[in-house]
């Protein structure tokens, strides 16, 4: 490639002096548009005081929250001031009513011992001592003296606090001994008790006895098969309530449907009203132009408070929310789709002398109808998104749950499988919708292509 | 020209029957969607109706009775309760102690409560925006068909996308609300990740449509990823990737409220603390600020995307 020289970069220059000398405000917006967004971050640093939220913050509890979606701890304890030691889970522990798990070892010479994670990560104690165990250390706690003593070096692992000892071994669980009782946390992966909770006769079972139970066992409640009784206890499990989550969840998606539909319907003649070209008067179009906005910004929020108050809550209220505010936003979208059209269709069915009604059909609607369906598509998958913030205020459907799973803190797991069947849900909708609308838009495409081809 | 009119022929009536036959098909299909989808919105209305707490046909007398309460003694107070003027109804209860609210900023000018809060909403919605559209816009060239940099680097990116779309807010927002304790930091990152979902999804299906013979022109001259993006990608797209965050802002101020509602601070909560307590004037300034602001904001984004795009801004979903 030649190089230029300086004559002809200056003509080239000449040639187009809006490129080479713009003016001045023009050039520096990008840098002016920069200098603000950078001072708008300051302000907010400064007024949602980022710096002093950032310090107060318990970053150490979110790996400790996100390990408690996928896995579940047992806790038993054993008190050493009474007579005998004997292990004490707390109610409505994953193991049911009396549990005796192989990881909880009584010797033969009265001392208890605990593998946390196999031999390696134990503990193994009596009265008067505990000898803890990880990571290839030994540390025995004395507890003889009014409180517990680790005799030796106490390694990274072992927080001595005034009356306690904690032994922290990671994801496997940990240890706390003080002079009268010795906790035991121990973690497993995975859910427990997600088919059958504690209370059910299946509980505990392995799989292929409960399938040959149901298939001919004996009847386990008497007047009640088998399989309606394992069905009844996986609907009604305690802990994992399914038969509770998926009505809410179906209360969810019925809340997006309803809502979106009924918006439609209603806003699907108004629309005719209001689209400039079709409105048989200005005053009406503007009217209801003004109408579809403030549907759209009496927020979502603001009809389902009021709703939830009107109707009490649940999915009706929610379902009405949506319903309001889809009449805005569907009007919206379906009047400017109607201003959009192509008129000769109209005029050529007008010149049939026609009426207005059929005109309508005839004349606009074979064109805006895949257009509105494919809107109302749009809208019903972010409602179905939508509907779950909704519920959390009370307006119904599985937010609610989800919320008050969540505000415990307690109950990560339970959050997380409802999370992963509102991914589920969402993910079928989305494909069902787009599936739809693909559809759609080759339909709208054929027609184009088959204008075109006759001119 | 001379039209000659003949008898159908045989050939004419089997086309006539078929298209007969071929409408009718149609006209059956159609009655049997709109049948069904008649038929699932009575069932959806009869489960949703009992599901509720009240039903539908015994609340419908009382549908207004909200309204009674709703409707202030005094429309005056409406005002007052906005800008925090003090009340002569004040008794000394929750329902009537505007001038607490006032947050002082210099010597005795103040921000009344309520617009201090319902700025914290905007502010939640315009750095969640900011956050999705910083991250978007390197993912969305990552994810585009056409200007990835590598194609398996694509289908990662396209479905984290897709997760934190997906991903319902408000769990994200609890979860941070647990480690940063629950307000606006912790909406503003549940909002802020599902935006960048969101937005990314939009920007990069804006980005499998340009034009690449700019990005040729560059390729010939040895340019690497980084300047091809930003020379021929980035000035085709930036304006349709403006209009999308645009119409994100005006989708986060109405999220924020939301989430707002159940935690997240800003005039979402005190919205919902005012309803539940059946606190008319205060309700209606509440909603009188929030309807005004959306209002207004939609209003600017839309003129603003319209300068930016045109007509083409109004298409969503189409």
């Amino acid at each position: 490639m030649a190089t230029m020289t300086a004559e002809q970069m200056l003509s080239i220059e000449q040639r187009h002096p809006q490129i080479f000398r713009r003016p001045l405000y023009k050039r520096f917006t990008p840098l002016l548009l920069f200098a603000g967004i950078l001072l708008y971050l300051v302000y907010v640093l400064w007024f949602f005081s980022l710096p002093q939220v950032l310090r107060e913050s318990h970053w150490e509890r979110l790996p400790l929250f996100l390990t408690q979606w996928v896995s579940y701890d047992l806790q038993p304890e054993f008190r050493l001031d009474q007579p005998e030691i004997t292990p004490k889970y707390p109610r409505f522990s994953a193991l049911g009513e009396n549990p005796n798990p192989d990881w909880v070892i009584k010797n033969a010479n009265g001392t208890y011992t605990i593998l946390i994670d196999g031999p390696a990560k134990s503990v193994t104690f009596d009265k008067t001592q505990a000898t803890i165990v990880a990571n290839g250390q030994t540390v025995p706690v004395s507890l003889t003296g009014g409180k517990p003593v680790v005799s030796g070096p106490v390694p990274d692992w072992v927080t001595v606090h005034d009356d306690e000892i904690v032994a922290k071994m990671g994801f496997v669980g940990e240890v706390r001994v003080t002079v009268d009782r010795v906790k035991v946390r121990k973690r497993f992966l995975g859910w427990a008790n997600f088919v059958f909770d504690t209370r059910s006769p299946f509980f505990g079972k392995p799989a292929g006895e409960v399938v040959s139970l149901i298939m001919s066992g004996p009847e386990l409640k008497p007047g009640t098969s088998n399989l309606a009784l394992a069905g009844d206890n996986i609907w009604n499990n305690a802990q994992w309530q399914h038969g509770d989550v998926w009505t809410k969840l179906l209360q969810t998606i019925v809340m997006a449907f309803l809502g979106t539909l009924l918006g439609g319907i209603v806003a699907f003649p108004l629309a005719f009203f209001a689209a400039r070209n079709i409105t048989p008067s200005g005053v009406l179009s503007q009217v209801l132009k003004r109408f579809f906005d403030f549907m759209r910004s009496v927020d979502m929020l603001i009809w389902a408070l009021f709703f939830t108050r009107a109707f009490g809550p649940g999915p009706l209220a929610g379902s009405a929310a949506i319903f309001f505010t889809e009449i805005g936003t569907l009007g919206k979208t379906y009047s400017e789709a109607l201003e959009n059209i192509d008129d000769k269709p109209r005029e050529g069915v007008l010149s049939t002398g026609a009426n207005g009604l059929l005109v309508q059909r005839y004349g606009v609607m074979p064109e805006v109808i895949p257009v509105f369906i494919s809107q109302t598509l749009y809208q019903w998958e972010s409602n179905t998104r939508g509907a779950t913030i909704i519920g959390a205020v009370g307006a119904g459907g599985i937010g609610l749950k989800l919320w008050e799973a969540m505000r415990t803190n307690s109950n990560w797991a339970n959050v997380f499988y409802m999370v992963l069947l509102i991914l589920m849900v969402v993910f079928i909708f989305d494909n069902i919708s787009n599936f739809l609308r693909r559809r759609l838009s080759r339909t709208i495409h054929d027609y184009n292509r088959i204008q075109a081809e006759q001119g | 020209m001379t039209l000659s009119v003949t008898a159908p022929s045989g050939a004419t009536h089997q086309m006539a029957d078929a298209w007969r036959r071929q409408t009718s098909l149609r006209r059956f299909y159609t009655v049997l969607g709109v049948g069904l989808l008649i038929a699932a919105m009575l069932a959806s209305m009869w489960f949703a109706d009992e599901a509720n707490a009240g039903h539908f046909f015994d609340r419908l007398p009382h549908i207004l009775d909200f309204l009674s309460w709703l409707i202030p003694k005094d429309w005056n107070d409406v005002w007052r309760a906005l800008f925090d003027i003090a009340s002569p109804h004040d008794i000394g209860t929750q329902e009537f102690n505007f001038p607490l609210g006032r947050v002082y900023v210099w010597g005795s000018f103040y921000i009344p409560e309520y617009f201090e809060l319902m700025i914290t909403t905007v502010n939640m919605a315009l750095v969640s925006t900011f956050i999705g559209f910083m991250f978007a816009v390197p993912f969305s060239f990552i994810a585009a068909r056409n200007l990835t940099p590598h194609p398996v680097l694509r289908l990662v990116v396209k479905r984290f996308m897709e997760l934190l779309r997906a991903f319902p807010e408000i769990v994200i927002a609890g979860l941070f609300a647990a480690i940063v304790s629950a307000g606006p930091i912790a909406a503003i990152i549940a909002i802020g990740l599902h935006s960048i979902g969101a937005l990314g999804k939009l920007f990069y299906e804006i980005n499998e449509n340009i034009d690449m013979r700019a990005e040729e022109g560059l390729r010939a001259v040895g340019a690497n990823w980084f300047e091809r993006v930003r020379f021929a990608g980035l000035p085709q797209v930036l304006p349709n990737f403006m209009s999308y965050t645009l119409l994100r802002v005006e989708i986060n101020v109405r999220v924020s409220t939301i989430i707002g509602a159940v935690g997240g601070g800003g005039i979402g909560e005190e919205l919902k603390l005012s309803i539940s307590r059946g606190f008319g004037a205060k309700t209606l300034a509440l909603v009188l600020l929030l309807f005004t602001t959306i209002f207004i904001i939609d209003q600017f984004s839309a003129w603003l995307r319209r300068k930016l795009v045109g007509e083409q801004a109004f298409m969503m979903g189409a």
